[in-house]
């Protein structure tokens, strides 16, 4: 496959481990413990599984899974929030499809359409925006969420609904951004992370700078990657090579895609139809300042939260549920109490469990090769 | 399914063997067969039911209510487009069940393969196929994953009222061909029409009858390590055609279905390969979840190498932009075998002189462990589980 075998060649591969495993070995006997770093996407966690990278790397260096699944750290409450709007009568429920089977306290979309809400499918926000064009009298919702890779395409369709006149369509907001996120972890007491994969599509979207001080108030690299296997493995070799020489600097492995600036355009759609919420409730990490976006006032009318009346009960995680300890790579996914047995993807009780971009939900699906085949199993 | 009463008394034996049947499209062991009972037709129901009745053509270009009361539309329907096309000896008296003898059924073999499946798939119609054609191969290839020489086939409609006639009669021409490329007949069927809404366009339920010969022994906890797994070639084409089918992605590819009968390809194969451990069809859940069922079943780990699996360039680029793995996609005429080791030249020899195999591969072996898992060897270099899938993928494939 043209454009894509370029960055899955084994040779490659093969080189950059063995500068990988020089340099890990180096590092590792000069601190005495073993490296962690956190790859914050969950694109990253989906690719690193896939192609089981974990297989490929030396033992002293550990790939901590972060908090960058959008629909693993959504909150129950907000999933009963989308109950309740798909079951409004007159409504139609417009959805990506991961979410349709993220649990909520009583039920989960997909549970609700079985029941008779119109819940559907959708592969774009504009498709939402077909569909309320389409069924003048019925009110159109759209489960808009996602982090700053989703939030331009939401923006250009509330801006577009605006533009057309379409009075019957409506946006319940859960887009959260990244960096307060990355803040939290690195203020978070237990911190035992040496430096980061930067996300690649987020990038995209805010550039490069926003991640400036991570380098330079918490000293530690950032490389912002793409989502290819020679990708991933080329980042990881930048940010171990900054640790080795001493530096911790933002840099960009992912320049073919990612501008340093970021991409105006899209700044400008989200700027104008967000802004910022005082805080917002991550599931696995409880509340985080400045974390989420809600719609302007100047836009309320497409904002669902204002047209409809939703409950917006604040729903506890499980207390069984350690997703908070296996985000921050204080615990891995297998050290979890209730890993595979209470929680599955079949039934996830924790936020990682749910998409196959949450750590868990990989673990589980591609499961831990290493230590299957250690035991002999 | 009857077929318990074909020799319940003296006056039913049949005496007519040396007759040659008209239907040359038919396997000559289906032939063999099928004989016996469409004679024992004959001599019943021939001059009560005579096969050179004209058609009578039907009214109307929809299918109604009134297709499904039982009455007069209803059996003109069925005439009309099912008889027609189906077009056999032991469909044609029309009773409520077809009729077979047993002898020939037990020279042939000491064991029935009796399946049924519905079928639903979402479009009705769709490059490579159509419901149809589906619900022929999918019943034939059941039994024929069984080392069962298919013979007979059911066919149960339920119809959305409104259904154009033309497309039922499209279907029902693809059904007969189907069956014809399998070297089966379709003897015995029901017709049901539903209220608008009450189903989408068409269901069909197709159920099989097929004889096990004496010495076959295929299963599912038969692979011993050492033993090879084969396909009979690329996969995935099947679940990407019918989701771009759809037309939801907005993407033009010229993947179609690999729907197909592969019975011919069993027999061939087994005749080469007569020591294979099991045979199955990569339908829903694709090729990822028949070598799961297989390792949990012999308790046995299988590792796989992405390089020698074989997917076609379009399936792989289509499942790259839709973020679908193609080990899940769904396959109607692809299958899976587990062969020991010094068959598997023979049986890959066999598989590529046939049409349906001829980019057939050998993708892996089975070995003692991790017992009940699937392992693939990726082309990167890192190797990684290859799990059951969880939830739906893509949901009215088939």
């Amino acid at each position: 496959m043209k454009y894509v075998d370029e960055f899955r060649d084994p040779e490659k591969a093969k080189r950059l481990l063995a500068e990988i495993e020089g340099l890990s070995a180096r590092i590792t006997e000069r601190l005495g413990r073993p490296l962690a770093i956190m790859e914050v996407c969950g694109g990253h966690t989906h690719s690193i599984f896939k192609y089981g990278i974990e297989t490929m790397l030396p033992r002293s260096v550990e790939l901590v899974h972060g908090p960058g699944c959008p629909v693993c750290v959504l909150p129950m409450g907000r999933v009963d929030d989308c109950v309740a709007l798909a079951e409004t009568p007159g409504v139609i429920f417009t959805t990506f499809g991961d979410a349709m089977r993220v649990p909520g306290s009583k039920k989960s979309l997909l549970q609700a359409k079985a029941e008779g809400a119109d819940v559907r499918m959708v592969y774009s926000p504009l498709d939402a925006l077909a569909i309320a064009r389409d069924n003048p009298d019925r009110e159109i919702v759209f489960f808009g969420l996602g982090f700053e890779t989703t939030m331009p395409s939401t923006a250009m369709t509330v801006l577009a609904a605006e533009a057309e006149g379409i009075e019957n369509f409506s946006l319940f907001c859960n887009h959260i951004t990244i960096i307060p996120t990355i803040k939290a972890i690195l203020d978070s007491p237990d911190l035992r992370l040496d430096g980061f994969l930067g996300p690649g599509h987020v990038s995209m979207v805010i550039g490069t700078r926003p991640y400036n001080f991570i380098a330079e108030h918490y000293h530690r690299p950032v490389v912002i990657a793409g989502f290819e296997p020679l990708d991933i493995l080329h980042a990881l070799w930048m940010v171990l090579k900054q640790i080795d020489e001493g530096r911790a600097e933002i840099e960009n492995q992912y320049a073919r895609i990612v501008p340093e600036e970021g991409n105006a355009v899209a700044l400008d759609a989200i700027a104008r139809v967000f802004e910022l919420r005082p805080y917002f409730e991550w599931r696995g990490l409880g509340s985080i300042d400045h974390s989420g976006v809600r719609i302007r006032e100047a836009y309320g009318r497409f904002d669902a939260e204002r047209r409809f009346s939703v409950p917006a009960l604040k729903i506890a995680d499980p207390k069984s549920c350690q997703c908070g300890e296996v985000l921050k790579g204080v615990i891995k996914p297998r050290d979890c109490k209730v890993f595979g047995s209470v929680c599955t993807p079949e039934t996830p009780l924790g936020a990682l469990m749910v998409s196959s971009e949450g750590a868990c939900a990989a673990y589980y699906q591609y499961g831990d090769l290493a230590v299957l085949e250690a035991e002999g199993a | 399914m009857a077929i318990a009463s074909a020799k319940s008394g003296p006056e039913r034996q049949c005496a007519e063997h040396g007759h040659e049947h008209q239907n040359a499209h038919k396997t000559e062991s289906a032939r063999e067969l099928q004989r016996g009972c469409e004679h024992e037709r004959d001599r019943e129901h021939r001059p009560e039911a005579p096969a050179a009745k004209p058609r009578k053509k039907l009214a109307g270009s929809v299918v109604t209510l009134a297709h499904g009361s039982g009455g007069k539309a209803m059996r003109d329907l069925i005439d009309d487009v099912f008889v027609g096309a189906f077009d056999n000896d032991l469909l044609a008296p029309l009773d409520d069940q077809a009729r077979m003898p047993l002898d020939t059924l037990t020279a042939a073999g000491d064991r029935l393969a009796l399946t049924t499946d519905s079928f639903v798939v979402d479009p009705i119609t769709f490059p490579g196929g159509d419901i149809g054609k589906l619900a022929v191969c999918g019943t034939v290839n059941d039994l024929a994953m069984g080392g069962a020489r298919p013979l007979w086939l059911t066919c149960a409609v339920i119809i959305e009222e409104g259904l154009a006639i033309e497309t039922l009669r499209t279907i029902a021409a693809s059904m007969a061909e189907a069956a014809r490329e399998a070297g089966v007949a379709i003897v015995t069927g029901d017709t049901k029409v539903v209220h608008k809404g009450a189903c989408d366009k068409l269901f069909v339920n197709t159920a099989g009858v097929g004889v096990i010969a004496r010495e076959r022994t295929l299963g599912a906890d038969r692979a011993r390590p050492g033993d090879v797994v084969l396909v009979n070639g690329r996969l995935g084409d099947h679940g990407a055609a019918i989701l771009n089918a759809r037309g939801d992605m907005a993407l033009s590819t010229p993947i179609e279905s690999d729907c197909a009968p592969l019975n011919g390809l069993v027999e061939a194969l087994l005749a080469a390969a007569p020591g294979t451990r099991f045979l199955r069809d990569a339908t829903r859940g694709g090729l990822a979840t028949v070598l799961n069922e297989i390792a949990t079943a012999s308790g046995v780990g299988i590792e796989i190498e992405e390089a020698a699996t074989p997917i076609a360039e379009e399936v792989k680029g289509f499942c790259e932009i839709l973020g679908l793995d193609p080990l899940y996609l769904a396959n109607e005429g692809k299958l899976v075998a587990i062969v020991p080791a010094g068959e598997a030249e023979a049986a890959l020899g066999a598989m590529r002189a046939h049409p349906l195999g001829r980019d057939a591969a050998r993708i892996g072996e089975v070995r003692e462990a991790p017992r009940g898992r699937v392992v693939m060897q990726m082309l990167f270099g890192g190797r990684r589980i290859v799990d059951m899938l969880v939830g739906e993928q893509l949901p009215r494939i088939c």
